[in-house]
């Protein structure tokens, strides 16, 4: 016990200030009025990998550790879809997991948000589409905001994140809504 | 027949070293399968080559002691069922219905359930041969899948996943129980299945590394190294010292950002958060020093043929950082062994005594916690490993608390050999000039990546393209192996069981 304390007390607090919210991340206007109303509690992420290769996942596992504390942002991961504000989907979107996502995304109540995470779940990535890959998560369910990057670093997902839900970006004019 | 007579007829396989290949007949197969079984030998990997221009081709890749042996089979009739190996090597039932669902080549097994193939495509389709498919815009019809049924008194199912609570890929599992206690666990992997084995094919040979590195991405380096070692194997290309060396302290970083990463969630599943708290902090130290050193975060594209594609800037902060993260780890290995309730969660969970993992094939490091001391690094070292004298770490308990403490004990190797490799990098060019193989030469690539040995076979095409590509994770040994560790034990313990193995779906189902 005093080695985990001693361990507690040198290390103190290790949490940096949150980045700005990149807009230009922003794929589309969606939801924001009800969303900025969610805002007035924590904001529920929940996570779906749908075919990644494991690469964006140990980035957004790396949101939760002290340095990036998204807890301590108002941000929650939950265990059910049916508790979430907002997908946080990866990979490009493998077949056998085409129905699990459109389910998962109908569970999830209005206002909803969708980020796509990785070059991945932006493109299709290096897997592209075939008979076995769907490709990018917008071929399959509606998405708000794409985080390039192979894998985006945690910065640049809390920066899609913040995108999704700030108040003032965003023009309703993407294509990309599926 | 003794091995020895086997190697004797062989022929020196380019790639990784100490491999060898050897075509057998029909009737030669099974014999020579069952002589391997005998000595002892591991079965890494099986796949088929079927590209309608040669006869079809099963070749099965085999570990003894310090040597491979690739034995190939060529098929006569492809309509027939070939012998299977699936009592001799566990591991192989599965390989031999994945090549059912990809290349339409039958084995002897009786279960022919497909493994790989859920809805995206039907059993008369098959992925690696036949012409790609424009992707259907509608989802076929689910068929059902056959779970073995556990009667008696008491005894019910509890399905799991595809999509679980957490951040974690996707797969299902199926309980039999009784109260809480597990008697049978019944996996269904196959839900991240993209392609991969197929998208190879579209790709030009000196580009595969990439597409390897994404196979599992928290094994890039293991992949692409094992890639560009196939690669260059094939064209006899010698890397710099410096390109080998450089590889090495990007293998070691990835061990010990997956260590970190394991270290910290196991803590947490034996309701311990400070552990992660502790773990992941150092983790992403760990990481940044890797991205201000090596440019990136995630090496996943560092290794390309011929070399590496970075040079090392300013070793200075990563010899510091990997200094603290061994000073750090040593302090909370002490705090692991002495809490308590973490001593009560670790010990005796999960186990597999080492009789168990030999006879099913554990591996990497899941088996050296279950006695099973084999390390490429040190059985079959390639360049540079050779000049490291690695130790091997291992345990005989192969519980949890056995495969905490063989992260601990790699973890602190793996600093002590970045430190070296910090302090001794060859100095001279990172790269060499590297051409395209001939046609229908096959390479095999081969490292000990942080979770167990990676296989990449490779064969090439006409002007630079890729014939064949398989890539193999240490996962498709051990996935059949956590079902025999979790009987017996509880359903909420099964959380913790799972991540002590920490094995890839994503790297299996391909
Ligand atoms: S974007 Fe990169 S890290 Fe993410 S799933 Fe795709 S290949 Fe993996």
């Amino acid at each position: 016990m005093l080695k985990t304390l001693r361990q507690i007390a040198s290390v103190g607090i290790a949490t940096e200030r949150a980045p700005q919210a990149d807009d230009s991340l922003r794929l589309q206007e969606s939801l924001q009025a009800q969303i900025r109303a969610v805002l007035g509690r924590a904001l529920c992420i929940r996570q779906i990998d749908a075919g990644s290769c494991n690469g964006c996942e140990l980035e957004i596992h790396a949101l939760n550790n002290p340095l990036y504390n998204i807890e301590g942002l108002g941000i929650r991961f939950v265990a059910s879809p049916r508790h979430a504000d907002l997908l946080l989907v990866t990979g490009p979107v493998s077949r056998h997991m085409e129905v699990a996502l459109r389910r998962t995304y109908a569970a999830t109540p209005d206002p909803k948000l969708v980020v796509a995470v990785g070059d991945c779940g932006c493109t299709g990535g290096i897997f592209g589409e075939s008979y076995a890959s769907c490709g990018r998560i917008s071929n399959v369910i509606p998405v708000d905001v794409a985080i390039p990057g192979c894998p985006p670093s945690p910065t640049q997902i809390l920066r899609g994140i913040l995108a999704a839900i700030s108040s003032n970006a965003g023009t309703g004019a993407s294509g990309d809504r599926g | 027949m003794p091995l020895r007579s086997y190697f004797a007829r062989s022929r020196v396989q380019p790639g990784a070293p100490g491999m060898h290949s050897l075509s057998v007949q029909p009737g030669e197969w099974r014999v020579a399968a069952e002589d391997l079984a005998a000595a002892g030998a591991r079965l890494v990997t099986l796949w088929a080559q079927r590209d309608g221009r040669t006869p079809p081709t099963i070749h099965a890749a085999f570990l003894v002691e310090h040597d491979g042996l690739l034995l190939n089979l060529e098929l006569r009739d492809p309509d027939a069922p070939y012998p299977g190996l699936d009592d001799l090597f566990v591991a192989a039932a599965r390989l031999q219905r994945a090549i059912a669902d990809l290349s339409g080549l039958r084995s002897s097994d009786p279960d022919t359930r497909p493994w790989l193939r859920h809805v995206a495509w039907p059993s008369s389709y098959r992925p690696l041969i036949d012409p790609p498919r424009p992707p259907t815009d509608r989802p076929l019809q689910p068929e059902t899948y056959e779970f073995v049924r556990v009667d008696g008194e008491g005894v019910h199912e509890i399905p799991v996943g595809p999509v679980h609570a957490g951040t974690i890929e996707p797969g299902h599992f199926r309980f039999s129980v009784v109260g809480e206690k597990v008697l049978r666990l019944e996996e269904r992997l196959g839900y991240v299945h993209k392609g991969i084995e197929r998208r190879f094919t579209e790709l030009s040979i000196l580009d595969g590394h990439r597409l390897a590195a994404r196979v599992s991405g928290d094994s890039a380096v293991a992949y692409s190294w094992a890639y560009c070692q196939a690669l260059e194997g094939m064209t006899s290309t010698k890397i710099p010292p410096r390109a080998a060396w450089l590889r090495a302290l990007c293998l070691e970083l990835e061990r010990c950002a997956n260590h970190l990463g394991d270290l910290g969630a196991l803590g947490n599943d034996a309701g311990f958060a400070f552990g992660l708290a502790q773990f992941s902090r150092l983790k992403e130290k760990l990481l940044r020093a890797t991205q201000k050193a090596l440019g990136a975060r995630y090496l996943m594209d560092a290794i390309v043929p011929g070399g590496t594609a970075i040079d090392l800037s300013g070793p200075d902060d990563l010899i510091q950082c990997v200094r603290g993260i061994a000073a750090e780890t040593a302090t909370l290995r002490t705090v692991y062994d002495e809490h308590e309730g973490v001593r009560d969660r670790f010990n005796g969970a999960g186990a597999v005594v080492p009789e168990l993992a030999a006879r099913l094939g554990l591996t990497g490091l899941a088996g050296r916690a279950s006695g099973q001391a084999y390390d490429l690094r040190v059985d079959q070292p390639c360049e540079p490993y050779g000049e490291f004298s690695v130790e091997k770490a291992g345990s005989r308990e192969g519980d949890v608390a056995a495969r905490v403490s063989v992260r601990f004990d790699e973890l602190k190797e793996s600093c002590r050999l970045i430190e070296h490799i910090l302090a001794v990098l060859p100095p001279g060019p990172y790269v060499a000039p590297i051409s395209a193989p001939r046609d229908e030469m096959l390479g095999i690539g081969l490292v000990e990546g942080w979770r167990g040995p990676v296989l990449v076979a490779l064969e090439a095409g006409p002007a630079g393209t890729i014939r064949r590509c398989h890539p193999h994770d240490p996962s498709w040994q051990n996935w059949p192996v956590l079902e025999h560790a979790i009987i017996g034990n509880i359903v909420p313990d099964f959380p913790l069981i799972n991540k002590s193995f920490n094995l890839s779906y994503s790297g299996h189902d391909l």
